[in-house]
């Protein structure tokens, strides 16, 4: 098990530092930077703020500043846009707020999905399991930026029950339609998983033998059939998370929620590098942290892998 | 029911005085019947081959062209630019007084297109990626699939955007990203497939009759991995259709005044205040109807070809 948690790591790292360099290098293959705009500055005032930002270093130099930044103090620099602020300032901004939803929506789309996976294979091929896989087919088609312009004609437009954007701290009012938008698909995927791997399950020798001795279907449920028809699912946790912090991008535009994904799209229209890099780096740091955790989580939980 | 008794015993008839013996049943042919069976999926299948026969001959019955501006409506899309025969904005207008009908068979040629190349990409480099990896195995093997691994890791969509952003909007840069983007899930399946397939006598016989590696794989791996390929290549593509409509819903796709499925989804819901549903619901609703299709074709073509689900 150690082994393998440092072979994981070993993956990790090089996948991180893979992942900086490209971003680092696209953004300096760019033709036009980030200063040039209509307007073409004198030549002096160009190469003065060039200076300031470190841009007339080579560019093996600039990305060992950049990155001993990132190591050592955890600072992506400032923003090439907002002149008086950092983009540790404006992910702090956004971070929280993206989190706070996306946390959410995570525990939906698993909540949510699993018990109607499970509800549609316990009672496979009757209305409720044709329900079920109904929604779940009916969510994947419809894309969280379906979802959210249909969520905001119903719910606010028609009912005027929740208002239609904003953050406010995250009252629940606020975060209701961001969460459902953003889970829907997700849930829909994790009930198809659900309900595809317990009826395996259900079919195995060792569910029929359990029935045999006479045990209580509560008892077969939940001692025998359930965790290992969660294997699957979690193994497309990594994948989900992955697609809630895209979805955040969306969220952030429709909900006016301010999130992270917020920043990242103003920032891709201004040409603003230093936070689209800083966003991206940090994005695909969690996204390997999280498969890490799964990883782990899969390789603890079923008996049959051994490392 | 007489007469096709009476047909059937005349061709076991001349079977038998033929001295023919009944053909053994193919993979594929077995699979066509459980296809054909699944009404769900030909229903999808015919809805679908309707969509593109639409986007191809559409154009004919269009008035107008998807750039053209109808003056008339111009900015009073609400009240003048209503879906109707008589205007022959069959579908409305947008505010800026664009036929909605041409604008959608356009958005929908772009969409599909994507969509395919998409799925086309994938297949190609997945099936030869995760074939080699697999047949050859070793370390080249772990080498390979590490580097999938670390692809998987990185945020796809946050480079896209980046990539479209540095390099420019265009639809070579857009098919780039989203080829990046596909090809690794199906090598992956492929690899599985491959390390199954690679003990099988036949490829033990090849080996032993001296055919190149390269043979082997391209002519006895490869034919053998199209099924799960196909299946899961049509699984592929609504994902890949979503990825370009999210990408152009932002405004990074296409770019005007071609349009595609997610441009006119975005603007249909950014003026749905202005009492003009039409704009959002006629792109909405051929996005769903074909991602529904190209789902259940899939989910058809699974249990039909997928070799664990039988």
């Amino acid at each position: 098990m150690l082994n393998y948690i440092i072979k994981r790591i070993g993956i990790a790292i090089p996948t991180l530092l893979i992942l900086i360099a490209v971003t680092f290098y696209l953004m300096h293959a760019a033709p036009g930077g980030p200063f040039t705009s209509e307007k073409p500055l004198p030549p002096q005032v160009l190469a003065n703020i060039e200076a300031k930002y470190g841009l007339d270093q080579p560019i093996w130099r600039q990305m060992t500043t950049y990155l001993w930044g990132i190591l050592t103090e955890f600072d992506f620099g400032p923003s090439y846009k907002y002149h008086s602020r950092t983009v540790n300032e404006i992910i702090g901004q956004g971070f929280p707020i993206t989190l706070k939803y996306g946390f959410w929506s995570f525990v939906v789309a698993i909540g949510v999905g699993i018990s109607l996976g499970a509800i549609a294979a316990i009672r496979k091929n009757t209305w409720v399991d044709y329900f079920a896989v109904g929604i779940s087919i009916g969510a994947q088609v419809l894309p969280n930026f379906v979802m959210a312009p249909l969520l905001i004609i119903v719910f606010t437009l028609w009912l005027g029950w929740l208002p239609g954007g904003g953050w406010h701290g995250g009252d629940w009012e606020y975060l209701v339609m961001p969460v459902i938008a953003l889970s829907t698909s997700y849930m829909a995927s994790i009930a198809r998983i659900t309900r595809s791997s317990m009826l395996e399950v259900l079919n195995a020798n060792y569910i029929r033998t359990a029935r045999a001795k006479g045990l209580p279907t509560k008892t077969i449920f939940f001692r025998h059939v359930f965790k290992p028809s969660l294997l699957p699912v979690i193994s497309y946790l990594g994948p989900a998370f992955v697609g809630l912090i895209t979805g955040s991008v969306l969220i952030d535009i429709f909900f006016s929620t301010g999130g992270m994904g917020y920043f990242f799209v103003n920032a891709a229209f201004n040409r603003d590098y230093a936070v689209m890099m800083g966003i991206t780096i940090l994005v695909g740091a969690l996204t390997i942290l999280f498969s890490l955790i799964v990883d782990l989580l899969y390789a603890w939980i079923d008996p049959k892998i051994r490392y | 029911m007489i007469v096709a008794n009476k047909n059937k015993i005349i061709s076991m008839a001349k079977n038998l005085s033929e001295d023919k013996t009944t053909s053994g049943r193919s993979l594929w042919a077995d699979a066509r019947t459980r296809f054909i069976r699944n009404k769900a999926a030909i229903t999808s299948l015919f809805i679908l081959a309707l969509i593109v026969l639409f986007s191809f001959v559409g154009p004919y019955f269009a008035v107008w062209t998807y750039e053209q501006i109808d003056w008339n409506t111009m900015g009073s899309a609400a009240t003048l630019g209503m879906p109707s025969i008589e205007t022959g904005h069959y579908f409305g207008t947008d505010d800026l007084g664009r036929d909605i009908y041409s604008r959608v068979i356009q958005g929908t040629q772009i969409s599909l297109m994507v969509g395919v190349v998409g799925a086309t990409i994938a297949v190609v480099v997945g099936t030869l990626y995760g074939a080699t990896s697999g047949y050859i195995g070793g370390r080249t093997d772990q080498i390979m699939m590490r580097i999938v691994d670390i692809l998987m890791a990185i945020p796809f969509m946050f480079v896209l955007i980046l990539l479209l952003v540095v390099f420019g909007r265009s639809i070579v840069m857009l098919f780039v990203g989203i080829g990046l983007l596909s090809w690794l899930d199906m090598s992956r399946i492929v690899r599985g497939q491959t390390l199954n397939l690679k003990n099988k006598e036949f490829i033990e016989a090849a080996k032993a009759t001296g055919v190149s590696d390269y043979k082997i794989i391209m002519r006895h791996i490869v034919p053998n991995l199209l099924g799960i390929v196909a299946v899961y290549a049509t699984l592929l593509v609504p994902g890949i259709i979503i990825a370009e409509s999210f990408i152009s819903f932002l405004g990074l796709g296409v770019q005007e005044p071609k349009t595609s499925w997610g441009a006119l989804i975005s603007e249909g819901a950014g003026t749905i205040n202005y009492d003009t549903e039409w704009q959002l619901l006629f792109p909405l609703a051929f996005f769903i109807v074909t991602l529904f299709c190209i789902y259940f074709i899939g989910d058809g073509l699974r249990d039909a070809l997928d070799p664990k689900e039988r």
